[in-house]
Parts: C-alpha cells; structure tokens; sequence
C-alpha cells in the first residue's frame, strides 16, 4: 500500500526533449503551411529548466507579423499534448538564415509553389515548370520573407524565399 | 549592460528607434498609394521592417531606463520635443521618387553604422544590430538599384530624383554630428563616432550616385535638432498627432 501510494504522488513524467521536438515537428508556419516551424529553423532549442520546458524561437524578419502567432501556435500545440509549464523565450543571435532551413522544408516549398532560398540570391528554375529562365518582379512579396518573380518560359509569376 | 551612463545610452538607444519608427511610419503612409503593386508592397514590407526594428530598440530603451515603461509607452505617449530621429526622417514623403531618395540616404547609413554596432560591447545592442542588420543590406540593395533606375531613366526621372537629392542633401550632414552622447557611446565601447563613418558613407553614397548621374550639390549646409531633440521641424507633430492617434484618444488600448 505504501508503495502504491508514493507511485501516486510521485511526479507526472515530463515528455522528454525528442518527444516535444516531434510535437513542435507538425505545428506548420502560419503564413506558409507547407513547412512546419522546425522546417523553417526557427525553433533554436528545447529544454528544461528544472520543470519548466523552455522552447526558444528566433524571429525570421524584426516586423514579421507571423511571430506572435507562431509563439501562439507553439503554446496551444504544447499545452494540448499536457505540457504545463511552459516559457517561450525569444533568441535574436545568432540571426535567423534561410540555411537553416531543412532539405525537407525546402522540397516542401518548392512542391507548393515558392521557389527555395538559393545562395546565389535568386531562384534557380521555376517552381511551376523547371524553367530556368526567370526574372524578378520585385525584391518583396506577399510576406516579409518573400520576393516576386516570374517565368519567362510558361509566363507564371512566383514567390522566391529570400536567401538571407 | 554596457558600462556606461543610463542616462546616455538611453538617449543612444531612443535615437536608434526613433529613426526606425518615424521613417517606418512615413513609409507606411504610402500603403495603398504607390505608383505599382510591386512598389506598394515593397514599401510596406520595408515599413514593416523598420517598425519591427523599433520594437528591439525601443524595448531594450524600456528595459534601461527601468521606470515601467514600455517600447509601446515611449511610441506612443511621448511627445515632439522628447523624440531623438534625424529630421531627414520626419519629412513628409514628397513624390515617389523623394522617399526612395530618402531610403537610400539612410539606408546607406545604416548599413554601415548597424555592422559596426554588432561589434558594440552592449551584448544586447550587438544583438539588435545584428539582426537589423541583414534588413538593412536588403534594403540598401533595392534603394540603391531603385535611385538608379530612376536618376538614370527618363527626363522627367531624372530631374525629379536630382530635386529630392537637392532637397534632402542639406539633412545628411546631421547623420555625422557627433555630440556628448555619442563621444561617451564611443568611449564605452557602445557605438562608433558617427563622424568615422562619414568616410565610408560619401564612398557608397558617391558611387551609386554618380551610376545615378546624380550630382551631389556642393554644400556642406546641414540642418541639425533631431537627434538631440532641440528643434524638430514642424512636420514631426503633424505625424504623431496620427500615429498616435489611437493611444490619445483611447489611453491603454489594446488589441
């Protein structure tokens, strides 16, 4: 009986890190719903403070508006799967780059649409017909992290990723 | 925190934001207004930029000066004398081609103050600069390249872009005017005197230009009273009664 009784009062199990990474793996970008958080390597760390689980996320672009929903995001996900304690803290070095996107993310992106961030500071080919003859429009987009381009082969316009 | 008077650094760092703020809230008053789509949606995400900017700065001014405030506080409810921008910021827009004169002139600043920031013996200061740093080297590209495209265009361009520059020259020099604040900035470590950068910037600024065909009117004339704060001109109020609008006639509105 006693025996039962300190497995009753003991402390409830925290998830552990791998098991919270997996959950933050499947809550997707608010503006680009593809890629999850994790593709875009925002999330810098997850961790325990004592029992407090403490999720660090580094802001994309300063005036993003996407930022407070995604700290949003993160704490619904995490307290739906029962995480209790919980502190978002915000990590601005070192900044935020587009290679820290995964491999994954950047399929993902290009299968949806928006031409992945390339070094070189442009799209290689058009995400809609493979084309590599492409123009850019505008060095901005429709989100802060985004610039126009379009296809002089099939005519079509596009989003590029920055490469920051 | 760097090692160095509250009282001066939080004077560096209203500075900074301040120029973030009302240059962000200049630009965005062209949301809707643009001459294209594409330039529409460029300036309002540079807006963006320069406002998420302010929120670093400003919130780190907050934290120093310690007395409960927040970045929205020192936005919002501080009146014209308190403010510490560049008067070239607070100018009213003119046409299209006067505020992308007016980006690149400062842009072109920023891009060489905020590297030289990342290396501030303030940990949080080098933070901010680091980030906002990236920013601004996107937006000098696009400045730049639009400063050209437009003083090397047409005629009507042409003339146009060389009247914004004759227009806005007489505010560049005050970008350089080193006083007390910034001598025990650059003594702490903080901040460079903005005067050493004077150099760096006459090359970039006389580079692009000059591919402008632009010429640089030969005066060295500079208005000064905003980043002090002892003489803002009379457009600064006229901005803030909209920008503050909402925080005036609702005090502690929030959303």
């Amino acid at each position: 009986m006693v025996s039962d009784r300190e497995h009753i009062t003991a402390e409830p199990t925290l998830p552990d890190v791998a098991q919270v990474w997996d959950w933050l793996h499947a809550v997707p970008d608010p503006e680009i719903p593809v890629i999850s958080l994790t593709d875009l390597g925002i999330i810098r760390d997850v961790a325990y403070v004592d029992d407090t689980l403490i999720v660090t996320v580094t802001p994309t672009y300063s005036g993003c508006p996407a930022t407070s929903i995604i700290n949003l995001d993160i704490e619904t996900a995490l307290r739906g799967h029962g995480v209790e304690k919980l502190e978002l803290r915000r990590k601005l070095s070192p900044a935020w780059t587009t290679d820290w996107m995964t491999q994954s993310g950047r399929d993902k992106l290009e299968a949806y649409g928006i031409a992945p961030p390339q070094p070189a500071g442009g799209p290689d080919k058009c995400p809609q017909c493979g084309s590599q003859h492409v123009e850019k429009m505008s060095q901005f987009g429709s989100t802060p992290c985004k610039a126009q381009w379009r296809c002089t082969a099939c005519l079509e316009p596009f989003d590029y990723f920055k490469c920051i | 925190m760097a090692n160095v008077d509250k009282e001066m650094l939080t004077q560096f760092l209203l500075r900074m934001g301040d120029n973030t703020l009302i240059l962000g809230h200049r630009v965005s008053e062209w949301c809707g207004h643009a001459p294209v789509l594409e330039e529409d949606i460029a300036l309002a995400n540079t807006a963006l930029d320069l406002i998420g900017q302010t929120q670093l700065w400003l919130g780190y001014a907050a934290e120093v000066m310690d007395d409960g405030k927040t970045a929205d506080d020192i936005a919002f409810l501080r009146d014209a004398w308190d403010f510490r921008n560049l008067l070239l910021l607070e100018l009213p827009n003119g046409d299209f081609g006067q505020t992308l004169m007016r980006q690149f002139l400062f842009d072109a600043y920023q891009s060489i103050l905020l590297p030289r920031l990342m290396k501030s013996s303030d940990q949080a200061i080098a933070e901010i600069a680091e980030k906002a740093s990236k920013e601004a080297a996107y937006h000098v590209e696009r400045s730049a390249e639009t400063v050209v495209g437009l003083g090397d265009g047409t005629e009507e361009s042409h003339k146009r872009m060389q009247a914004a520059l004759d227009r806005l020259w007489p505010y560049v020099g005050e970008m350089f005017a080193s006083d007390d604040v910034d001598a025990a900035m650059a003594a702490a470590g903080v901040a460079p005197d903005p005067a050493s950068l004077r150099e760096e910037y006459d090359a970039l600024i006389g580079k692009v230009l000059s591919e402008a065909t632009l010429t640089i009117p030969d005066s060295d004339f500079a208005h000064k009273g905003g980043r002090n704060g002892k003489t803002h001109t009379e457009h600064l109020g006229h901005l803030l009664t909209q920008m503050q609008w909402l925080q005036r006639a609702y005090p502690g509105a929030t959303w």
